[in-house]
This record gives structure tokens, sequence and C-alpha cells, in this order.
């Protein structure tokens, strides 16, 4: 079974002024999961979700919607995705109802259906009891909510979600994940912007990371995580007689470097099986530690060791 | 478990839009105060003010400054939606509009069509007050409606020229003052409030050349011989022109942004 692109980008390229805002970027979104495009503020992920969606002309570059050219069929392009921007791009000075009613009319729903339509999602979304209010009164995530419910009037195959999250209390963060997934159970493909790591890890399949307009690594976030951390093993040598040789025992068993701490070591292990050989030893050595963790990389690791340094 | 739709047309998605900022305009009745009170005052002020040295009198001037101010209220009513556009633009709605498929003319026109009913408050507005100052046209109501149509139709079509500053300008407060200053200039280098003949020379040549005065003119004729004139149907032709030159302009801007 061939799995189809939802998403084909090549060589995009986008410059304000002299300044290189996304330089040559490339990658694919897979149908049917979550794409997640992951960097710092100002690093471009917005500027590339804009060209994708085309609200931006690339400079350079193509973007293909489901095989479709999004600058030479644009229209049709148009017609295949939703998008919640990064800000509420709602009326606020009309209600939740109008508000869907309107977009529902502009996306060619025929007045009847319209109708139906707004009534569905305002009641997947619980929106039912403020419908008729205006959205001054909207709490942020209610206007969230709203603002996903309209990308989602014509149930598009493919959603952009441009920083779902931010600015929400974590109750409503974990409610829009919910939403998110979903979506992706009903057959959605999702491309999401964030600057949250833990976002990116829980929902994203995919990740791109984005640093300085340059795509600088892609891959699933395990991949991510394995490149760059790796699993850790921390321990406290009991007695400070003892430190040199266990550094000595430890280092003939790994590859890399042993990190110490006054009593503490820290070791880097491509594989958990690394771990039973070490204590072993130790324990044949008859020196005895405490505190002993095994520490699994976090994307925030990844993050740190890709974007940082650079800034 | 798709959900039936039609390629949105043109008519349609601009109705649909044109809907949208009426229940905008309803929900926020302080965006058509200015079109009412601006005639208001300038009706009074300049009429009571600048009646007696002008045409020796206020009902004597009533014939002259009635289309007037009804023109320069047309003005700043237009110029009102460059502002909304530029607004509207920045919140980020205007994002979603364009990443739907439908036409691009659709949100402007839509915004355009609804603020007409700006420019028939601002109409009523300045006839009705010249009507209780005591200016009583000869001419039968329907040459007055006649007018008002004319008027609106002009304004409308100024309103696409309006519409391409605010698709420029960079910020909401800079379109406004740029249509604070057209306004003044297209409305008081005209024969608005005073007669071509009292001018300087360059002045009169800059009257000439500007459009508004021919409006004016226009209306006046229509006012006083009670027969449509060659100068009203320049004037139409004019609007065409307007709306011909500027409407493609401001999609393009529209699409640039």
């Amino acid at each position: 079974m061939t799995i189809k692109n939802a998403i084909e980008v090549s060589h995009l390229t986008k410059k304000f002024g002299q300044k290189l805002a996304v330089d040559d970027v490339s990658f694919n979104v897979r149908q049917g999961e979550v794409f997640g495009l992951l960097g710092p503020n100002g690093a471009g992920k917005t500027t590339t979700l804009r060209m994708l969606t085309t609200l931006l002309k690339a400079d350079a570059g193509q973007v293909k919607i489901f095989g479709h050219d999004t600058v030479k069929e644009g229209r049709l392009a148009r017609s295949l995705f939703g998008l919640t921007g990064q800000y509420a791009a709602v009326d606020e000075d009309i209600s939740a109802r109008q508000n869907l009613m309107i977009f529902a009319r502009l996306n060619g729903l025929s007045r009847p259906d319209a109708k139906q339509r707004t009534t569905e999602l305002l009641h997947e979304f619980s929106l039912e009891n403020s419908a008729d209010k205006a959205l001054k009164d909207f709490s942020g995530g209610m206007r969230r909510r709203l603002d996903l419910a309209v990308s989602l009037i014509t149930r598009p195959a493919l959603i952009f979600l441009d920083e779902p999250t931010t600015g929400l209390d974590p109750r409503t963060r974990t409610q829009m994940w919910d939403t998110i997934r979903h979506l992706v159970q009903q057959g959605s493909t999702i491309v999401l912007t964030t600057q949250y790591l833990d976002e990116a890890d829980q929902l994203a399949d995919n990740l791109a990371i984005i640093d300085h307009g340059k795509l600088v690594k892609t891959g699933t976030p395990a991949e991510l995580k394995q490149q760059i951390g790796g699993t850790r093993l921390n321990f406290t040598v009991d007695q400070s007689t003892q430190v040199g040789a266990a550094v000595k025992l430890v280092a003939a068993q790994v590859a890399d470097a042993v990190q110490q701490t006054g009593q503490q070591l820290s070791v880097r292990l491509t594989q958990m099986a690394q771990a039973a050989p070490i204590l072993t030893a130790l324990n044949q050595a008859k020196i005895t530690i405490s505190q002993l963790a095994v520490q699994e990389p976090s994307l925030d690791d990844v993050f740190l060791n890709l974007t940082v340094g650079k800034n | 478990m798709d959900v039936q739709t039609h390629s949105g047309n043109l008519f349609m998605n601009t109705a649909t839009m044109a809907y949208r900022n009426l229940l905008k305009t309803v929900h926020n009745p302080d965006r058509f105060m200015d079109v009412i009170i601006q005639p208001v005052m300038f009706m009074l002020m300049f009429g009571y003010l600048f009646g007696g040295a002008i045409a020796g009198g206020v009902q004597a001037y009533l014939p002259t400054i009635v289309p007037g101010i009804l023109m320069q209220t047309m003005l700043s009513a237009a110029s009102g939606s460059g502002a909304q556009i530029r607004e509207d633009l920045d919140s980020g709605v205007f994002d979603r509009f364009k990443s739907l498929p439908m036409a691009h003319v659709a949100p402007l026109a839509g915004q355009l069509f609804a603020d007409s009913l700006r420019l028939l408050m601002a109409t009523v507005a300045s006839l009705t007050t010249g009507y209780l100052m005591g200016w009583r046209p000869a001419v039968g109501f329907g040459w007055v409606v006649a007018i008002a149509g004319l008027a609106i139709v002009t304004g409308w079509a100024l309103s696409w020229l309006f519409a391409l500053l605010g698709l420029l300008a960079k910020s909401a407060g800079a379109v406004q003052s740029v249509s604070l200053m057209t306004m003044l200039v297209l409305s008081f280098m005209s024969n608005a409030f005073v007669p071509l003949k009292s001018l300087t020379k360059p002045l009169r040549f800059i009257a000439h050349l500007n459009p508004v005065t021919y409006v004016i003119t226009a209306i006046r004729q229509i006012l006083a011989t009670g027969s449509w004139t060659h100068e009203a149907l320049l004037v139409l032709a004019f609007d065409l022109l307007i709306v011909a030159i500027f409407a493609p302009l401001a999609v393009w801007a529209y699409d640039r942004n």
C-alpha cells in the first residue's frame, strides 16, 4: 500500500527585505498524520504556514496540496483545507452562530445546509449555550473553539493549526488536544505549529524543527530524541574514595566519556541493555551506589541542542 | 461524510459579505453616528455662519450649500470604508476570507455595498437638515430622490478609491489621516461652498479639475431645471470609470497584502 502525501513542499523560500525568513525548506506530510512544525519565536514557522495556506506568495519553491499546486490551482487547493490562525479569525461584533453561518455560506453551503452544519458544530464544540451572545464576552478558550469550528465547516481532510494552544490555560489546552486527537481519529491530516515541546511530543507523528528559516531536522519525536539525547544513566557513588574506581569500571562498558560531578556520575547509553552490566560490575567491585536513575531524553534536549547556540 | 458545497459564485459571496458587514454595523450603531452628526453640524455651522456673507442670507445660500454639504458628506462616508477595510485586514478575519475558495473581490465589494447604508443615512441627514433650515427645492420630490441617488452612486464609486487607499496604507490611523486630507481638499477646492466666480484664477483652475465640482453642478442643475442634464450623465459615466479603474486596482492590492 502506498501512502499518499497530503502536502509536498519543495525548496520553499521567502525573503523579507534582506532577511531570509524561510530558506529552501522541503518536507512532505503524509495523509492521516499529525505533522508538527517546531521552532522558537521568529524561526519562520508562521511564514511557512502562511505560504502553505496561500496567504503569502513564496519567492521560490513549490507547495502541492493533495497533488494540486497552490499557485496554479489556488482556488482548488484552498477548497481542500481548513485554517485556524494564531489569532482567532472570527468577527468580534457578531455572535458565534452568525460567524458559523457566514463562513458556511462563504464556503458555498446552501442556506439549509449551512444552518444544519452550524447547529452540528455548535453542539460538537459545546458552544450551544453561548451561540447567540456577542463574541466580546467569550473567553479565550471559547474563541479558539469557535475558530476551530469555523475551519471545520467543510470537514476538510487537511487542517492547519497555527499555535493552537498559545495563551490557553492548561485545562483548555488539554481539551484542545483531545479535540485534535478526535479529528485525527476521523481521518484528518493535521499540520500544526507550536513552540511547546510537550505539545509536539503529545500530538505529532512527525516533526520538523525550524530555526532561522532553515529546516534543521525532521523525524518522529522518538527518532529525534534518540539522535540527540539517548538514554542517560545517573547515580551517586556513596564513598568518595571509590569514585575513581567507579569511573574506570563504567568507562570500560560504554563508548562515551563518563561525566563526573563530585560523587555523581552520568553516562550516555546507546541502549537500555547496557545498564545491567554496569550495575553488575559495580556490585562485584563492592562499590555501593544510590540515587540511581535512568533518564529518558526529552524533546527539550533535542530543541536546545539544535537551536540554542545559534541564537 | 462529505459536506455538499458548490463553488461559491461572485454574487452570492458578495451578498454574504455585505450581510456580514451590515450585521457588524447594526451591532455597532456608532459606525454611522459620524455620517449623521457631521452633515447636521456642517449644515448648521456653514449655513448660519457664511450664509449672510456669501449669499446675503441663509435662505439664499441653501440651494448652494445643500448640494455642497451632501457631496462633502458622501466623500466623508466613502472615506470611512477605507479605514474600515484596513481595520478588518489587521484583525485576522481576512486571512480566513483569503484562505476560502471565494472570489477575491467579494470581501471588498461586500464591504462597500454594506457601506451604501451609511451613504443613504448621510444623504437623508443632509437633506433633512436642509429642509428643516428652510430649503425648499422648486422641483418635485422625485427629483430630490434622483439627486440623492446620483450622490449615493458617486459616493459609492469614490469608496473604491478609498478602499484602495485603505489596502495600500500601513495602518488604519494612516488611512484616516490621508482620507481626511483627501476629503477636505476635494470638498473645499470646489464649488461646494462658494461660487466659482469668486475664486482667484489658479484656484478656479483647480476647482474646474476637481470632479466634485461637476457632481455638485449637476445636482444644482437638476434641482433648478427639473430635468436630466448632460452634466448628470457625465457624472454617471465618470462614476462608472472610477469603479472600472479602482475596483481592479483594489483587488490587486488586496491580493498583494
